[in-house]
């Protein structure tokens, strides 16, 4: 089976979010670079199928030369080999276009990818990819099973789960559960090792087109200060809950 | 040309984000000055929709697509959309809607936008607002293609009547095939969906043992809320990853979310801070959480939440 897993690199959750060029561009000053979270749990869950069922792993990012330590991390975290398509990725539509080429010359069987990335949240890429390319999808998947051709995936639906068969080929957007947060993989110093001697290929965009574009961005307004209420005046809570908020 | 809505149910009954959605899909059809049509699927009450100002209803009654499959329920908007000559479809960015939106966006070579909070700010070029960074930004995004998606976030508009008369019509779309299947659909029956809820009680590891998580139980039924929990609290077992909240767990979008026994680690603030009210009750003054909450308590959830239900219950009495 060979995979490829779709990676993102995106801010870590503690960064602070500023904005620069009259707000039109993230601030990426003192920023640190992650593996997006969600992508993680695809990438463990990868490297889990290529230990126990012999799978082979491609790693594909989009992105400048910027997001190359992150696809580092991948090979060191187990990925066979990494894919970095030269190009600053302007929205999902122009992402979704550029990793279906990579599937369709590279002859795989499975996606897997995170639901989506922290940064934008469009969530987007895994659906755009299934259109694409014409094979199902599976979003929000917290258990996933492949056995020969068959899949046994379940994935998360409101208020309880779905349990789903299919076959491959087959695009997975998944999200925690898809392997549990204990068993994230970190990159150990033989991995890091092996990692530098792992291939990295740099390939070409393909000429495509963006269906969004972004004018500015706003920051969330300030929050006021939190009212404080005294642990033995509970009635000042509902009041304020009932007559002020007007939640309850 | 009308702006298309999919309106969704469960069990034949609208979701609240159904009505939502719909009542934003009239504010934008007001704003372009044309008419709102919903698909709907195994809507027993369709006519529900005219107070939200739906002009025209397409319902499809087809006990095949009691499941949702997404690639199956894109296929049937698709072909609402071209039935009724629309290029902007609206869906909300719920767990289904955020499965089947791409699929619609790509079949229509259109540009979507996902978790939109506002009615466009501009309709040329074609303008809107939608979260970004976790909820910690807005990016003002232009769709430049001529067709149109937009997913509106749960709980950005609110519910708005807006009575009219629709034409009800039985739709009957050709079906897609799809090469997934459901085998099984488990709900936790008699449980109020964290997605669904308007209130959200939450507890973490402050709470010392999953016995205690009682206590919140107990809060959320006299509120009519949702049960949730912090990461270190579904880690260690006592509650069910279900009721995760934060960066990787579950979204919160509730009208009042009321954390106990939470000290506010930043992944965990991602996941609430869409939540408009924000209730702390935390031992510990300097619990980081007090900055990100709108009415907080410092005290002992022990003596504090038992003396809080006790307190809405009398208050619930009074106001029933």
């Amino acid at each position: 089976m060979k995979i490829l897993v779709c990676i993102s690199h995106v801010p870590d959750t503690t960064s602070k979010i500023n904005f620069t060029d009259d707000s039109t561009k993230f601030d990426t000053n003192g920023v640190q670079f992650v593996i997006n979270p969600y992508d993680e749990f695809a990438l463990t869950r990868a490297i889990w199928f290529q230990e126990k069922q012999g799978a082979s792993v491609t790693v594909v990012n989009v992105g400048d030369a910027g997001s190359e330590p992150t696809l580092r991390k991948a090979l060191a975290i187990g990925a066979d080999e990494a894919i970095r398509i030269d190009a600053t990725p302007t929205d999902g539509f122009f992402v979704a276009q550029q990793i279906a080429e990579i599937f369709k010359s590279g002859g795989y069987d499975l996606i897997l990818t995170g639901k989506e990335s922290i940064d934008y949240n469009g969530g987007m890429v895994p659906g755009l990819l299934a259109s694409f390319l014409d094979i199902d999808y599976i979003n929000g998947c917290i258990g996933l099973e492949i056995e020969n051709n068959n899949v046994n995936a379940s994935r998360e639906i409101d208020g309880g789960v779905e349990k789903l068969s299919a076959s491959l080929p087959i695009i997975i957007a998944g999200q925690k559960g898809l392997v549990e947060e204990k068993d994230l993989k970190i990159p150990n110093m033989r991995g890091i090792m092996m990692a530098r001697k792992k291939p990295l290929t740099v390939v070409a965009p393909l000429e495509s087109t963006s269906t969004t574009q972004i004018q500015n961005f706003e920051k969330s307004a300030e929050k006021s200060a939190c009212k404080m209420v005294d642990a033995n005046n509970l009635d000042e809570l509902i009041n304020l809950l009932h007559n002020e908020a007007k939640v309850i | 040309m009308s702006v298309l809505v999919y309106a969704d149910s469960s069990e034949g009954k609208f979701k609240k984000t159904a009505l939502e959605v719909v009542s934003y899909g009239k504010a934008v059809a007001n704003q372009l000055d044309t008419e709102l049509t919903v698909v709907t699927v195994n809507a027993t009450q369709p006519e529900e929709l005219q107070n939200y100002g739906a002009n025209k209803i397409l319902n499809v009654n087809n006990s095949d697509l009691n499941v949702f499959n997404a690639k199956i329920y894109a296929g049937i908007i698709i072909e609402a959309a071209f039935t009724s000559n629309t290029n902007i479809i609206i869906v909300s960015s719920n767990t289904d809607g955020k499965y089947l939106a791409p699929l619609v966006a790509a079949r229509f070579n259109a540009g979507y936008v996902s978790n939109a909070v506002e009615v466009p700010s501009n309709t040329s070029p074609f303008t809107i607002k939608r979260k970004v960074f976790s909820n910690k930004a807005f990016s003002n995004t232009v769709i430049t293609a001529d067709s149109k998606v937009i997913g509106l976030a749960k709980n950005s508009f609110g519910i708005k009547e807006n009575p009219t008369t629709a034409e009800i019509e039985e739709f009957s779309p050709a079906l897609l095939t799809s090469s997934i299947k459901s085998e099984s659909v488990e709900k936790a029956s008699g449980k109020i969906a964290i997605a669904d809820a308007d209130i959200v009680v939450s507890g973490g590891r402050g709470l010392k043992a999953a016995e205690n998580f009682k206590m919140i139980e107990d809060l959320a039924e006299v509120l009519g809320a949702a049960t949730a929990c912090s990461k270190p609290v579904s880690d260690m077992g006592w509650r069910p990853h279900g009721e995760h909240v934060g960066q990787t767990g579950k979204p919160v979008a509730a009208n009042l979310y009321i954390a106990v026994a939470i000290s506010g680690a930043i992944q965990h603030l991602a996941g609430v801070n869409a939540s408009k009210t924000k209730v702390v009750i935390n031992t510990d003054p300097e619990a980081p959480f007090f900055k990100a909450a709108d009415y907080g308590i410092v005290g002992d959830a022990f003596e504090v939440v038992p003396q809080l239900i006790e307190k809405l219950k009398a208050f619930k009495a009074e106001n029933a």
